[in-house]
């Protein structure tokens, strides 16, 4: 890593636009950065501030209507900004290769794996067949895939998340560029997941000396894993410079703001106590759910999850997918009956509700979905959707009825000129609150949230979270909080679940969770959280002995 | 156009200041999807036709010229004129109703029979779903002209018993479509979180699933529509539609048939006019899909 050395990837005043019917939308407004050889360099910034698109154009594959302005790209000393798809063609992979987002949909599902890692052995050179698998089973074993030589006969379907983002990496390093263009590889998984694979970036570099492209939202993972940080804001550089000065001493309000809103154990502060002697709201007891599978076996989901929420409080429980988290709230909002086992919430019994009391019920518990983008039906205005709820049970005369949807809005900090739009002309913070609000507008004792931060950006996640407290202390709402990022339970949270494979492991309040008395699973999960890197980090993290593998 | 084209024509920026204006009329007009107004206009002249037939022929589409038998088209007649001396184009002019009227008749009755069928199919699910969905599988094994020839033989004839036993054989494929839509829409978030906020049944299915749904079905209408009119022109061409002095248009196919070698024109003309019809109607319903989220 000498200073002497040529850039591996020097991008200058790069200028790109997408075509939007006649007009042209320039998303990236002369960006201008270096990547040096065996270095790691996060593009940071939040959805739509072109970072993707930068990605994007340095390996050419920017979206059919978008197109570089100006500027250059120097890959390895050579301009490939002009370059045809064809001359780009040779170079992807062989120089410059992609880890792309979302494993799950990367991988061809009628090809098994060893083909598709020997395709890109096959396009760049000849080999003959035995040759060719030799290598495909050297590129999984270096990429730490258990039993390469089984791998290779297998078809995407049968792999896990994790191990397929581990076949991606297979693919990408392959011809041992000099560049790999690494676009939220991790987003997709799991935190200990996320850490492994990460890991394993982080040891393909050191080996083969490859420079890395990090793409991510995730300051905590850039501070964590990236030797220069550069943010992006609106397609503009704010700020870019080594990770430890960018963190220690941020120069630019915009990064200021990125820090402070990003969910990391640092800034976290434990909320206060619960008092003793608050009512219960919601009591699970010996909570099982079975689902009855193709082959006849039923598969059993929640496997004995006891807890209790106090009126007022957030409880919130987490996992890794496929914990059971998931199921568990669904139980609790009436949305699917437990086989076995009691769910109170105040002093209905959830599991003898029948068709017209369980409507009544839902006045009482309401539930808030991960996903705005879907959760909204986009046929309905903001208002219609708001007005729902209201429809269903209070026979309002019209005006109070848009008084009070009105009022619920504003409670949500939503300006009243929304009520008139439709779900798709809103972001996905705004979408969210529209939801939250539409939740809120029956006035229930008890709001079940889904994941309900997860897919917004960390300065959206830090706003709809304080919203939420908000409304919690005026309202007197109680929460069941499902979410993976142990940093947003520790925020929000005064008692814990974790679930691991359907089973209850820890239980009690965020103090008692997040104390070395845990079980080894909650640490390694919580060893797991990036952003350890950060400079407030003056939360200590309990000590893992003996960490086995757990993916 | 590759990158490079395009960069190099957006530096020259004093040229493009000028050309600007015409650049944007010959992109837009460059757009302009010229098969989707051709389809348009053909539909548009075939409703006037139905509408207002006296304002495009003077002629009388029943009563024949005596000794104008057979003529070939001239200025006088504009599509030459039938074996009873009637001119060609007023029967087309005047059949246009006939065969529009039917047609919509026809995808009506498809269309309100086979979406509900398919909604109630959809969302209500489990036995309901089986025993109406195998009733459509019937439906869609037998042929549909014999479908609907079995219909018309118990109706009896007539125009308006030739379109509902069209609508009939509609009725399978609207039901299929519709229930695959449902089940789409019903499996979405937003109408659990409709459940969610204590909505009945009824009302989730009326305000979320249907017009949710509905996108599709339209496009699939305007297809039917095309293919109603052939099948309506089938039927009147064999027999079973319209009795004979009514101008439809498969009856003036199946008229024009016996002079065949020696006018042409009386069988080919109304068959074009069919085919384009389809054509259009198929090319307003691709658009319409595409159009939809």
């Amino acid at each position: 890593m000498s200073p002497v050395q040529a850039p591996v990837l020097d991008v200058r005043d790069l200028v790109l636009s997408y075509r939007q019917g006649d007009e042209r939308a320039a998303v990236v407004h002369g960006v201008s950065f270096t990547v040096e050889p065996g270095e790691v360099v996060a593009l940071v910034g939040e959805s739509g501030s072109g970072k993707t698109s930068t990605a994007q154009a340095v390996i050419g594959l920017l979206a059919e209507n978008g197109r570089i302005d100006s500027g250059t790209i120097h890959l390895n000393g050579e301009d490939i900004s002009r370059w045809s798809s064809r001359r780009l063609r040779n170079i992807r992979g062989a120089v410059v290769s992609l880890v792309p987002q979302d494993p799950g949909n990367s991988l061809d599902p009628v090809m098994t794996i060893g083909a598709q890692v020997r395709e890109t052995l096959e396009i760049h050179g000849r080999l003959d067949r035995r040759e060719a698998d030799r290598q495909v089973i050297e590129l999984l074993t270096s990429v730490g895939l258990s039993e390469p030589a089984l791998r290779i006969r297998q078809y995407p379907h049968e792999l896990s998340g994790g191990m397929k983002q581990r076949v991606l990496i297979a693919i990408a390093i392959a011809l041992r560029p000099a560049l790999i263009i690494a676009d939220e590889p991790t987003s997709a998984l799991d935190v200990t997941v996320q850490r492994r694979i990460l890991d394993l970036i982080n040891d393909l570099r050191r080996e083969y000396g490859t420079s890395v492209l990090l793409v991510t939202h995730d300051l905590a993972v850039a501070a964590d894993r990236s030797d220069r940080i550069i943010v992006l804001q609106g397609g503009r550089i704010q700020e870019q410079g080594r990770t430890e000065d960018v963190l220690a001493a941020p120069q630019n309000a915009y990064t200021r703001k990125l820090l402070s809103d990003a969910p990391s154990l640092a800034t976290a502060r434990p909320r206060p106590p619960i008092e003793p002697g608050r009512p219960i709201a919601v009591t699970v007891r010996n909570l099982v759910q079975d689902f009855p599978l193709q082959s006849g076996k039923t598969f059993r989901a929640v496997d004995d999850v006891s807890f209790t929420v106090a009126r007022g409080t957030t409880h919130a429980v987490v996992g890794e997918s496929g914990s059971g988290k998931t199921t568990t709230i669904r139980a609790i909002a009436g949305f699917q009956k437990p086989t076995g086992g009691e769910i109170r919430v105040g002093d209905l019994d959830v599991r003898s509700l029948r068709s017209e009391e369980l409507r009544q019920f839902r006045r009482k518990v309401q539930l808030v979905y991960q996903n705005p983008w879907g959760s909204l039906d986009p046929r309905q205005t903001v208002q219609a959707i708001v007005e729902e709820p209201l429809l269903n049970f209070d026979p309002l005369p019209r005006d109070q009825r848009q008084a009070r949807v009105r009022a619920m809005i504003d409670r949500v900090g939503l300006p009243a000129a929304l009520l008139s739009r439709s779900p798709h002309a809103l972001s996905g913070g705004q979408r969210q609150r529209v939801a939250i609000a539409r939740a809120l507008v029956l006035e229930p004792d008890v709001v079940v949230l889904d994941e309900a931060v997860s897919a917004l950006d960390v300065t959206v996640q830090a706003q709809i979270l304080t919203l939420l407290a908000e409304l919690q202390r005026d309202l007197g709402l109680t929460y069941v909080f499902v979410s993976h990022d142990l940093a947003i339970v520790r925020q929000i949270a005064d008692t814990v679940s974790v679930l691991h494979n359907g089973r209850q492991v820890d239980y009690g309040t965020v103090d008692e969770i997040f104390s070395p008395a845990a079980t080894a699973y909650t640490r390694e999960l919580i060893q797991a959280i990036p952003g350890r890197k950060f400079p407030r980090a003056a939360f200590d993290r309990p000590p893992l002995a003996a960490a086995g593998p757990l993916s | 156009m590759t990158t490079t084209d395009s960069f190099l024509h957006v530096t020259d920026t004093t040229k493009q200041g000028e050309t600007a204006g015409w650049l944007r009329v010959l992109a837009a007009l460059r757009k302009l999807p010229l098969g989707l107004v051709l389809a348009w206009l053909v539909l548009t002249t075939v409703v006037l036709w139905a509408a207002m037939p006296w304002l495009f022929t003077a002629y009388d589409p029943l009563q024949g010229t005596p000794g104008g038998q057979l003529k070939a088209p001239s200025a006088a007649h504009l599509l030459g004129t039938d074996s009873l001396g009637r001119d060609l184009f007023a029967r087309l002019v005047y059949g246009a109703v006939h065969s529009l009227s039917g047609a919509i008749a026809a995808v009506g009755v498809g269309l309100i029979v086979g979406s509900a069928l398919g909604l109630v199919a959809g969302s209500a699910r489990g036995r309901v779903d089986t025993v109406l969905m195998r009733l459509v599988d019937v439906l869609l094994a037998i042929p549909t002209l014999l479908l609907s020839l079995s219909i018309i033989i118990l109706l009896g004839f007539g125009t308006l018993h030739a379109a509902i036993a069209v609508g009939a054989t509609a009725i399978a494929g609207f039901a299929r479509l519709m229930r695959s839509e449902v089940v789409r829409v019903r499996n979405a978030e937003f109408v659990e979180a409709a459940f969610g906020s204590g909505g009945t049944f009824a009302r989730v299915l009326w305000r979320h699933i249907l017009p949710n749904s509905l996108t599709s079905v339209i496009a699939y209408t305007a297809v039917q529509f095309g293919w109603a009119i052939l099948q309506i022109s089938t039927l009147g061409f064999l027999g079973y539609g319209a009795p004979p002095p009514t101008p439809e248009w498969g009856l003036l196919i199946a008229e024009g048939r016996n002079y065949l070698a020696t006018a042409w024109w009386l069988t080919t003309v109304p068959g074009l006019v069919v085919v384009t019809v389809v054509l259009a109607a198929n090319r307003i319903s691709r658009s319409i899909g595409r159009s939809s989220p």
